[in-house]
């Protein structure tokens, strides 16, 4: 019954001592948990049983609680992203324009079905956005850090072919 | 206590100014339905149930965390608070696994209880399930999911008071399930196996592994010696499955069962609760006079055990060394009863039935088989005995009293009864050690410094010259402050008793159930407790190394406490345990 | 920053320099400064390519060494973000909308060497035959008063000089050397001040009750940055534009109602504001204006970031208290309220962003200038982000009690394409949808709640007929029961349950009594559930089965979607008359569905029909219509 883990946990002694100095950095103070997750998240990318567990030990807050805040928070992932992030905004102004079709669109392409969010090659992950607050260029993806506005089905090959290597 | 004055459905009532609403209506004799509410431990308005009108309120509220205000209009039993209670139970229900009629808790689930006094008789909202999942792993506990009803109680028990955590509320919105970390199985976990969370689950969520199907095999099979035996807290409880008033003692009616169930022999676990006595008061003897490792810190309970094991592994070596009682009777059975009957040890089937879920791991544990055998072979919960007699057809409470059998059963002491009551084994050792220090039969008999509910009680006991200092300590919150201050260097003590569960025993993971609102009024604790305690005054012996079976134990076969094969069969060792 | 002399001072250093960008303002220069050139560096504008933009000009007018002469300030949001990336050059106040980094070296070499304005550039509403017409009369602008977002788009929110100069920090130190708490509280109380963050309790009562508690073992002052809603971004336009005022107005909070620790709880999602934010706070620190003694006197106040984590409850004020506590974001039980109990069980203060925005103004201009601003019951002005099917996508800022119709026809320039309007959606997933005959309502708190929305945080969606009223409210449903929390039953199943419905009906099968059964559930979970989210989450479903019953009745009885948004109950029509017979479509279609011969009119096998649209898109002559 367990989560299958799509991709080995590969962290590193650095990323490990930056951890470490995350939370030694929060410890004592109060509500430090969801700051260190924070951290941690920016060291791996992700959290995986691996992360919350040294911070389990290290916070002395039960596995299950930071399992329970990291599921419970949209933010945080147990599950690597893809070399091209791709958020797809499906906040109100961007919905009413066709966003959601640009969504599934691009998961069609990608070749993700049902749930999974991470291409099994870890080249792709894709997300549905809350507003991102570009509201003026509706619809709009981001891919890691490029932001594509005023969009249409028709553009998501296009920005995908950006994306070959 | 500074009063208020309210008025519920028109009437008027003066309350102490800290009652919430719930709390002000019960006691003018005014039923709110609950669910997620558990006295002191789970107070958090989010199941709904509740709801009340208060005039001048914009909505309705949650009577059970709403505070009550001078002056204040309470209505219970408006159109629209029926309307919205019955709503919120359809909706409950509409995501509930409703098949009653095989579930544990079926004729004993709070929820199915509240759809029948509020008379729900259509499911108007049918639709999608939470995913959910079984968790049957672990030998003592089983999660089902797709009855829970998200209540927290589980939640806040495992978390607030046993300060486990080893499950909390996941994911967010529909999708919220309570689960482990990565919906690992409780195994896996640092889970006690306290069994806490079931005690306190209002519907079928929660139980213990079905432990049955082998007993029954065992019963049926003509090449077994069964033999049961039966845990002091039992006695205390079991009759609340058959409708007797919560702290009735049934020692004779349970012999009488276990007997008509087929047993071949039926014993008292408070033999070998006597029999712990001399092994562990042997030990902290031999510490004290040694200087060996202290506090000695009592073992016979697998849930405090195995927390030990995953959070404090540093005081492995304070655990006392000997078994817990009935894993030492099992190894007696398989030995030294074997031997004089006649009959291989592999043909022994040892039943435990036990107030106790952790107690079915601890039967699992590979060390404990001092005989090459298994030393228990099933544990049941006082909750499965009864459906053992239910199944059998027993009328129980018309049962005529019966006597445990001998060579070791009709002959227990007041000692060994009180272990299952919080401070009863420190009382006991008590008894046990004084004589032995001052060398005279003393007639104190009655340490009551170390009765009662207190979560942690310390006491410094005068024997002879020496001022034992003991703490007692139950339920495992309890445990680790008791833990961290000697951590810290702010106690220290000779003997420490601790109980994993919050009242010892007689309210552990294995106990009959009750629903939540009957435990806000009776204190389950302390009236099954009396049970013990009376049972205990009215005992010929009431000391364990007085019990003759005993003596001739040691005299026959085991040689002296803590010797060679007392070492063998009646001692175990404990290992470090990850936390995840 | 020990008094008001050494702040009086960094702003009579400053005046010319921040006072050269001010609509109103004649200064044409400041010392050697000569021209400034506002770059917006909002969160749309900076997706849009603006900090480039900024790099460009700067390595032009360095080309061109003009360094001295001409100064590049990256301020917050100018609110037209239809039209970004915006660029203002002053003293002229020309304002270039969409501006590309390409036409970056035109301005710097026309406009700011030889003087000339780059006409092609400018906004259109502002060319005029021989000069451009000032900002402040463009009808984006015209109805608009800006006391929130004064400082948003005039001064460089990471230069704490520039909020001085514009009299930051003057109400602090006014109410730190003038004014008891009491009195503070008082002029808030009397400005009729009303939280912007959603419900609209009274600022001043708020303040108060937080006052009343005792300061036992610690207090709290609150600021509530987790703006959720979908299509809100005043927040975070403050906050990028100006975050000065509102650290400026927890430290007035603070010393109100006894406090000296402050938590800002803001969106992890705003990246850029949390940097600002950041950078205000040190800066402000290095000038003494947190921390201890501020202003000479024995108030000490410090603030600390909490990022949330991606859930919108955590807006709800108890979710949030939760939150920064280091839990899931769960709200609990009212009473305690957080004035008495509330972080860390201590007595909380908590205001939102745009709410403290108010403050500083309030202090300075007493609270008869405030209440000359409004209706009766909601004082002052709301920031609304106008969004959807509207021309003039953005941030605007009105005094309560315009009308929707001035709002979107005037400000917002109408409609699209020349499309109709059919509603508007405040208040997001609490509020509700204005329909047409509504829009000459005078917004405000109380006139909102009467039509069944809500003011919200203000995001204000426009939806034309184009738009199915019961995709929307399933689009709000749908959000609902991702974002729930899952803590108390009515919310965590009751609204999946009326999605659900909401889905039948769009997918063709519906009934009549599913209408009903809709109703029910909404009210039933209006009067449980644990908090105001939960409350107001059926506030979509209400508001369209309020003034938009007959689309849903379309919908169960003649399963039909009149605005043909819901596919399942669309079907594609070729109009025999307008078919030329080419066959574009049928080469399009993906499935086969069109058929026909040439120069004949064609049909379509609604059987085969995926209903993707890529015929309609491709036929020139409008002859495939949806039914």
């Amino acid at each position: 019954m367990n989560k299958q883990e799509t991709v080995a946990f590969n962290g590193t002694k650095e990323q490990e001592a930056k951890l470490m100095e995350a939370i030694a950095r929060h410890k004592g103070t109060d509500g430090a948990l969801i700051p260190v997750l924070h951290e941690a998240q920016s060291i791996y990318g992700y959290l995986p049983i691996e992360v919350q567990a040294m911070i389990s030990k290290n916070l002395d807050v039960p596995m299950a609680e930071i399992y329970g805040v990291v599921t419970f928070y949209t933010q945080f992932t147990t599950e690597p992203k893809g070399k091209y992030h791709i958020g797809v905004c499906l906040g109100t102004a961007c919905y009413v324009k066709g966003s959601g079709d640009i969504f599934n669109k691009i998961k069609e392409k990608i070749g993700l079905t049902g749930d999974s969010t991470c291409t099994p090659d870890g080249k792709f992950s894709i997300e549905a956005t809350r507003c991102i607050g570009a509201c003026g260029l509706a619809p709009v993806l981001t891919v890691n850090d490029e932001v594509y506005g005023k969009l249409t089905v028709d553009d998501v090959d296009r920005i995908l072919s950006k994306y070959t290597d | 206590m500074e009063m208020v004055t309210i008025s519920i459905n028109g009437k008027s009532i003066s309350v102490p100014k800290d009652y919430t609403i719930l709390q002000a209506a019960r006691s003018a004799g005014i039923d709110i339905p609950t669910l997620c509410y558990l006295k002191d431990i789970n107070e958090i308005g989010a199941c709904r149930m509740c709801l009340v009108e208060v005039k001048g309120a914009r909505t309705l509220v949650t009577a059970c965390v709403y505070p009550v205000n001078e002056g204040m209009e309470v209505f219970t039993q408006t159109e629209r608070v029926r309307k919205a209670r019955k709503a919120v139970l359809e909706l409950m229900l509409s995501n509930h696994n409703k098949k009653c009629l095989t579930c544990a808790r079926n004729r004993n689930c709070e929820l199915q209880t509240l759809a029948e006094e509020l008379n729900v008789t259509e499911l108007p909202y049918e639709g999608a399930q939470t995913p959910s999942t079984i968790d049957d792993v672990s030998p003592s506990i089983v999660r089902d999911n797709s009855k829970c009803i998200l209540c927290r109680r589980c939640v806040a028990v495992c978390k607030k008071i046993q300060t486990v955590g080893a499950i909390d509320a996941t994911q967010r919105g529909f999708n919220t399930t309570i689960g482990s970390s990565f919906e690992k199985s409780l195994n896996e976990t640092d889970c006690a196996m306290c069994g806490q969370c079931v005690s306190v689950c209002p519907v079928g969520a929660l139980y213990e592994k079905d432990g049955l199907a082998p007993v029954w095999k065992a019963l049926a099979d003509e090449t077994k010696h069964v033999v049961v035996q039966t845990a002091p807290a039992v006695r205390a409880a079991l009759g609340e499955e058959f409708g007797l008033p919560i702290g009735t003692p049934v020692t004779g009616k349970m012999a009488a069962a276990l007997k008509a169930l087929g047993f071949d022999k039926v014993f008292d676990t408070d033999f070998a609760a006597d029999l712990t006595i001399m092994e562990e008061g042997t030990e902290l003897l031999n510490r004290i006079k040694e200087g060996g490792k202290l506090p000695l810190i009592t073992s016979c309970s697998p849930g405090w055990v195995k927390f030990c094991e995953h959070n404090f592994p540093d005081f492995l070596d304070n655990l006392s060394s000997a078994k817990s009682p009935h894993e030492m009777y099992g190894a007696i059975l398989k030995s030294y009863y074997a031997e004089k009957a006649g009959i291989d040890p592999k043909d022994i089937f040892v039943v435990s039935v036990m107030p106790c879920t952790a107690k079915k791991f601890e039967a699992q544990r590979p060390e404990l088989s001092g005989t090459g055998y298994p030393d228990v072979d099933a544990v049941l919960t006082t909750r499965e005995l009864a459906k053992m007699i239910k199944e059998a057809g027993l009328k129980f409470n018309e049962l005529e009293d019966a006597v445990f059998d001998s060579p070791f059963g009709d002959e227990a002491t007041g000692a060994g009864v009180i272990f299952g009551a919080t401070g009863g084994v420190m009382e006991a050792a008590l008894r046990t050690v004084a004589d032995v220090l001052t060398g005279k039969s003393l007639d104190k008999l009655d340490y009551t410094e170390v009765r009662g509910t207190e979560g942690i009680k310390e006491a410094a006991v005068k024997i002879a010259d020496m001022d034992v200092k003991v703490a007692v300590a139950h339920g495992l919150g309890n445990a680790r402050k008791l833990l961290n201050n000697i951590r810290e260097g702010k106690a220290d003590y000779h003997f420490i008793e601790i109980m994993g569960c919050p009242g010892g025993c007689v309210t552990g993971g294995g106990q009959p159930i009750q629903p939540a609102k009957v435990a806000a009024e009776i204190d389950l604790k302390a009236e099954r407790a009396k049970a013990l305690y009376a049972e205990d005054k009215a005992a010929g012996l009431r000391k364990s190394h007085e019990n003759p079976y005993i003596k001739k134990l040691y005299e026959e076969y085991l040689g002296e406490p803590c010797g060679h094969k007392s070492h063998k069969l009646l001692h175990t060792h404990y290992q470090e345990r990850p936390k995840y | 920053m020990k008094s008001l002399a050494e702040l009086e001072a960094i702003k009579s250093k400053m005046k010319d320099f921040v006072d050269m960008r001010r609509e109103d303002s004649a200064c044409d220069h400041a010392d050697s400064v000569r021209a400034t050139v506002l770059v917006c560096g909002g969160t749309g504008c900076t997706s849009s390519s603006s900090p480039k933009i900024i790099k460009e000009f700067n390595d032009q007018i360095a080309a061109k060494g003009l360094e001295n002469e001409v100064k590049v300030i990256q301020t917050g949001c100018f609110g037209l973000c239809a039209l970004g990336p915006i660029v203002i050059v002053y003293p002229e106040g020309a304002f270039y909308s969409t501006v590309q980094v390409e036409d970056v070296e035109e301005i710097v070499t026309e406009h700011l060497v030889n003087g000339n304005i780059v006409t092609r550039l400018l906004y259109e509403e502002t060319v005029q035959e021989d000069s451009i017409k000032s900002l402040n009369e463009t009808n984006f602008y015209k109805k608009q008063m800006r006391i929130a977002l004064r400082n948003c788009g005039v001064i460089d929110p990471e230069n704490i000089d520039e909020y001085i100069a514009l009299d930051g920090y003057k109400a602090l130190s006014k109410v730190l050397t003038e004014m008891t708490p009491e009195q503070v509280i008082d002029v808030i109380k009397d400005s009729g001040l009303r939280g912007r963050g959603g419900g609209g309790f009274p600022t001043g009562i708020k303040w108060m009750l937080a006052a009343k508690s005792p300061n036992v073992i610690g207090k709290y002052v609150c600021c509530n940055a987790d703006e959720g809603d979908p299509g809100a971004f005043m927040d975070r336009s403050v906050l990028e534009g100006d975050p000065h005022a509102v650290i400026e107005a927890m430290a007035i909070a603070a010393y109100a109602v006894n406090a000296e620790q402050g938590y800002i709880y803001i969106r992890a999602e705003y990246p850029i504001a949390v940097k600002r934010l950041q950078i205000a706070i040190d800066q402000a620190r290095e000038y003494g204006l947190l921390g201890n003694g501020i202003f000479g006197t024995d108030f000490n106040f410090d603030l600390e970031i909490r990022l949330g984590a991606g859930a919108f409850v955590c807006g709800e004020e108890t979710a949030l208290m939760t939150s920064i506590e280091g839990m899931r974001g769960e709200p609990r039980p009212r009473p305690p309220f957080p004035a008495v109990k509330g972080l860390w069980e201590k007595p909380t203060l908590l205001n939102n962003v745009e709410t403290y925005a108010n403050i500083p103004q309030i202090i300075l201009n007493g609270a008869e200038w405030f209440t000359s601003i409004g209706t009766e019951k909601s004082k002052g002005t709301k920031v609304f982000a106008l969004g959807g099917k509207i021309n003039n996508t953005g941030l605007v800022e009105v005094p309560m009690g315009t009308t929707l119709r001035e709002i979107v026809e005037e400000i917002g320039g109408g409609i699209p394409n020349g499309k109709k309007f059919k509603a508007a959606q405040t208040g997001g997933p609490s509020g509700g949808c204005i329909p047409a005959s509504l829009m000459d309502v005078a917004i405000d708190y109380d006139s909102l709640i009467q039509i069944g929305s809500m003011m919200g945080s203000g995001g204000l969606i426009v939806m034309d007929e184009d738009n199915c009223m019961v995709d929307i409210a399933k689009f709000f449903l749908e959000f609902t029961v991702d974002e729930s929390c899952g803590k108390c039953t009515p919310c965590r199943i009751g609204t999946k349950r009326m999605l659900e419905i909401l889905d039948r009906i769009t997918k063709g099968n519906g009934c009549l009594e599913d209408l009903d059964k809709l109703e029910q559930l909404a009210y039933s979970i209006k009067e449980s559930a644990l908090c105001g989210l939960g409350q107001t989450a059926p506030n979509p479903v209400l508001s369209t089965l309020r003034y938009f019953r007959d689309e849903y009745e379309a919908h169960v009885i003649d399963k039909k979607c009149p605005a043909g948004v819901c596919k399942a109950l669309v079907s594609y029509k070729i109009v025999a008359d307008k078919c030329k017979g080419c066959s574009l479509c049928a080469r399009q279609c993906p499935v086969g569905a069109i058929s026909g011969e040439i120069k004949s009119p064609f049909t379509i096998d609604t059987s085969k029909c995926v209903k993707c649209g890529a015929c309609v898109e491709k036929c020139k002559f409008g002859a495939i219509i949806v039914e």
